[in-house]
């Protein structure tokens, strides 16, 4: 059989597996095998809202070229749901490969005459080789990596290497899970002529890369800002935010004197409790956060109306899923835009942070603390379900030993005893943003009631129209300041070399990176942008200014960043072209292409 | 609405241990209306915190919205007040006493706010045992939007426009003492001699202490037919004991007859010593205080003063295992793990 070049470390692998059958841990040890060969990979977890039972899948793309989005094109099934079997042999591409068990013969509707199969009979292998009924359906998954390591070539000492690592501490495990290995590869060996045509070559593509989930970055990010106060709610995609920052506060937040800990994370009644938990606690000078979903931030709405409004730091993860009402909550969405920037009635906007990678994920966190004391105003971490769920190849985390944490404008007793009338809503620097005082610092001094009714400069409740209105003027001076404070964007050219630009955010960024260079091989060149932040900068200003037609890349239905870059820049609806995609799925480089393409 | 307060003080004002006078534990003017019981029970916390010796900034209080929630302007003005969003005031208190443990928590909510809106909170507050004390201003109406029927309303009260309420009232004493609060109350505005002790008992106790005041609201509830009235409340009061607060066991100088007493020791050492007691009554013992209000509500009688405590009460803090240093007290060397283990936790990603 004969090599094609280009078919080196470029392919899709799909997975479909029944939820709760134990394939995560052996799907994963074949990403991770990927990765330990230096070779850029990328996961994408397709599963369903249910704990045992329904359809699930797992497909990693590996990308010589570092291509970290979807393809839609399937080089290899492993199919071992009977459940979705007939969708799975339709969804590999012609040419490509079926992988399935052959315990039983392949009803003839199976059969497509433009692929190949490879059977192996997984059960019965499994029944041969070991006794213990759980043993027999979870080593069935291993003994299909096995197979994939014959047939795609990947290093078996990585496996074994990867194996002994997992089961450090409860080595007795270890060779149980090597013979299932070896029952697959050494199947493919006797059966099956191997490699395949498309296949792993070890290269040193990723240096010091790491494989993280978005929400375990956030989690972590969260521990190194400070943060002392979590409260949450359970809802997917968000829940493992906080189980990160529950297992991270574990391993470093217990006092080692006392063995008490230095964090206090409270699961709520529900979302508007959680946050009114995180409210109380930052008002009161703790570092405080939640993570929750779109529909945990539409209940959160009133809350964070107060923080706009009573100037309180609010830190917020919003992972996003595909909506609108429960939506479907295993799917993926960028569909909280305007909910999030607009949250809570009367005039409000809130400051936002869109990470592409887990290394964002965690310098958000970071941000986001800051940000948010400084400016005394709730700040959203907007990922979505693709980067909180799936592990992402991403740079290093690193924290600079010399940051401190910025707290802001807080006043303490003898700062009180050089004032002569402390005024929390005085604009003293004139930059909007006043200083303000935690309870119990000083006896006679600071002291105020913080509401969500109008009040003056001094806190004291007023319906006079001038000091409501000065009052909303400051908040808006406020939101000037935040424009020069908030991350600026990532402009990929130094010059412009083209009327046409493109901008997306987000976990866009990866399928919109090879859009550009598909556009590329058809010689037409783009510029691009990706925005980090909102408010907008001055620097997304003037991109959209100087190029004639902007192409704003999002995965939701209504163009909803294009609707607040209307609304807060006033561009004409006519320059700003949608590219689109909300079926729930991560969005695809051909996607991005065929939509730019027909309007060029 | 009271426009003007004298700003004459007796020259002669008692000073507490603090060295301060009544007058330091005020605060703004009420604009409730006049003879508003709620004004009663701000100038019982007034009473209360003065007699306590409490240290005004070292107390935080909160509210969520209604009549009764504007209340915390007008007593403490040296306290940090959070008068937060309606119903969600037990959210915010919980964050607060997180945050800083050394604070004394004071929440003060109304029937709406805590028996509808915010009824979530009220029973999730409690089930964490969260150490402050928890203030209903019970008086059976909405009196800022002028005087619907609140879910306390009990049923066959008659409010002003004369309609008669239809539906069974939220009983909040047995509703706490269900769900596990560690010292529930029961009181009337009027009664200020039995307020007051209560008040300072609930403050030192070292959980969730909740006090039941019925509240009359003079313009929307007062009126023949409703059982929040100030003539009804008088007419069916019963107290289950009268009480007294002793922070300190020294000054204790009355002694009573055998079976008509009991003193409450607390883990502190202060005492809370019950007179006249009840003989079908524990006030340690949880089913026996539900019992006692179950049975006064069948004759209509409202049975006040202290219902139920446990002096073993543990709180939040105690259950989840905070630092005894407050949270937010904790500085950077405290919380950051530092680039070294970042660069150790990389390696275990690769």
């Amino acid at each position: 059989m004969s090599v094609k070049k280009n078919k080196i470390n470029d392919f899709v692998v799909r997975f479909a597996n029944v939820n709760g059958t134990g394939s995560a841990s052996a799907n994963f040890l074949f990403t991770k095998a990927v990765f330990r060969m230096g070779v850029p990979v990328t996961p994408k977890n397709i599963f369903p809202s249910n704990i045992q039972g329904l359809p699930t899948w797992y497909e990693v793309r590996v990308s010589e070229k570092g291509y970290l989005g979807r393809k839609e094109e399937i080089d290899l099934l492993v199919g071992v749901n009977p459940q979705s079997m007939m969708n799975d042999v339709k969804s590999v591409r012609a040419g490509g490969y079926f992988l399935y068990d052959s315990t039983k013969n392949l009803h003839s509707e199976y059969i497509r005459e433009d692929i190949n199969y490879i059977g192996i009979p997984l059960m019965q292998m499994c029944n041969d080789a070991y006794s213990d009924a759980r043993q027999r359906q979870l080593f069935k998954n291993i003994i299909y990596v096995g197979a994939l390591a014959a047939l795609l070539d990947i290093e078996f000492n990585v496996l074994e290497e990867l194996l002994s690592e997992q089961f450090k501490g409860k080595e007795k495990l270890i060779p149980a899970n090597i013979k299932a290995l070896k029952l697959g590869s050494d199947f493919i060996h006797a059966n099956f002529k191997y490699p395949l045509d498309f296949r792993i070559e070890r290269r040193d593509l990723l240096k010091d890369k790491i494989l993280m989930e978005g929400n375990a970055a956030c989690g972590l990010g969260a521990v190194y800002a400070g943060a002392t106060v979590a409260a949450w709610y359970p809802i997917t995609p968000s829940t493992s935010v906080i189980e990160a920052f529950i297992d991270y506060s574990n391993e470093f937040r217990d006092d080692k004197i006392t063995g008490k800990k230095n964090v206090a994370i409270v699961q709520a009644e529900d979302e508007l409790s959680a946050i009114g938990m995180v409210i109380g606690a930052s008002w009161n000078g703790a570092r405080s956060f939640t993570a929750t979903s779109g529909p945990g931030v539409s209940l959160m709405n009133e809350f964070l109306g107060l923080a706009y409004f009573a100037e309180i730091p609010t830190v917020l993860v919003d992972v996003q899923r595909a909506g609108p009402s429960t939506g479907m909550p295993t799917r993926t969405q960028q569909s909280d835009i305007l909910l999030a920037a607009y949250a809570s009635h009367g005039d409000t906007k809130h400051v936002l942070l869109f990470p592409s990678t887990p290394k964002e994920c965690f310098d958000s966190m970071l941000d986001a603390f800051d940000l948010s004391e400084e400016l005394q105003t709730p700040v959203m971490v907007m990922t979505d379900l693709d980067l909180g769920m799936n592990d992402h190849i991403s740079d290093a985390l690193a924290f600079d030993d010399k940051r401190e944490y910025k707290r802001g404008k807080v006043l303490d007793a003898s700062d009180l005893d050089k004032i002569e009338r402390f005024g929390r809503y005085l604009d003293v620097d004139n930059d909007g943003i006043t200083y303000r005082t935690l309870p119990g610092t000083h006896p006679t001094k600071g002291s105020f009631v913080t509401r969500g009714t109008s009040r003056d400069e001094y806190a004291t409740y007023s319906e006079d129209s001038e000091a409501y209105q000065r009052n909303m003027d400051r908040l808006n001076r406020k939101w000037d300041t935040t424009k020069e404070m908030v991350p600026t964007p990532q402009v990929y050219q130094n010059k412009n070399g083209s009327k046409n630009g493109i901008l997306f955010f987000g976990t866009s960024q990866f399928s919109a990176e090879e859009a550009m260079d598909i556009l590329k091989e058809e010689k037409i060149i783009v510029d691009a942008i990706r925005i980090k932040s909102f408010p907008f900068n001055k620097e997304v200003e003037s991109f959209i200014n100087s190029h004639d037609k902007i192409f704003v890349i999002e995965q939701n239905r209504d163009a909803q960043m294009k609707s607040l870059l209307m609304i807060e820049l006033g561009f004409d609806h006519k320059k700003l072209i949608s590219v689109l995609n909300y079926d729930g799925m991560p969005i695809t480089a051909k996607n991005i292409f065929d939509q730019i393409k027909s309007y060029l | 609405m009271t426009y003007l307060r004298p700003k004459f003080r007796h020259p002669e004002l008692q000073k507490n241990k603090l060295g301060y006078t009544v007058d330091y534990y005020e605060g703004a003017l009420s604009t409730l209306c006049a003879g508003c019981g709620h004004d009663s029970i701000s100038a019982g916390i007034i009473q209360a915190a003065y007699e306590m010796n409490i240290q005004p900034h070292k107390l935080a209080k909160f509210s969520g919205i209604g009549c009764s929630s504007k209340t915390p302007a007008y007593f403490l003005s040296n306290s940090h007040g959070f008068n937060s969003v309606h119903g969600r005031m037990p959210s915010v208190a919980t964050g607060a006493n997180l945050a800083n443990r050394d604070l004394i928590y004071f929440g003060v909510s109304g029937d709406g706010d805590t028996a509808s809106i915010g009824l979530g909170q009220f029973v999730h507050v409690i089930r964490r045992g969260l150490n402050m004390t928890y203030i209903v201003m019970n008086n059976g109406c909405y009196g800022l939007t002028k005087g619907q029927d609140s879910a306390t309303a009990d049923q066959g009260s008659k409010n002003k426009s004369g309609n008669v309420n239809l539906f069974e009232p939220i009983d909040l004493a047995s509703l706490a003492i269900e769900t596990g609060a560690t010292f529930v109350a029961q009181s009337f505005s009027g009664d200020k001699a039995q307020l007051v002790p209560l008040i300072k008992a609930a403050m030192n106790h070292p959980g969730f202490a909740f006090i039941n005041v019925i509240s009359p609201c003079v313009t929307f509830n007062n009126n023949m037919g409703s059982t929040k009235s100030y003539d009804y409340v008088r007419e069916h009061i019963e107290a289950t004991a009268t009480v007294d607060f002793v922070p300190d066991m020294k000054e204790i100088s009355v002694e009573y007859g055998k079976g008509t007493h009991k003193n409450v020791t607390m883990h502190d050492g202060s005492v809370i010593q019950l007179h006249k007691l009840a003989e079908e009554w524990d006030p340690l013992n949880r089913q026996s205080a539900m019992n006692a209000v179950l049975n006064a509500k069948s004759k209509n009688e409202i049975l006040t003063g202290l219902l139920y405590v446990n002096p073993d009460a543990r709180d939040l803090h105690h259950m989840i295992q905070t630092t005894d240093k407050p949270l937010n007290s904790l500085t950077k060397s405290d919380l950051c793990p530092g680039s070294e283990m970042l660069n150790a936790i990389n390696a275990d990603l690769r």
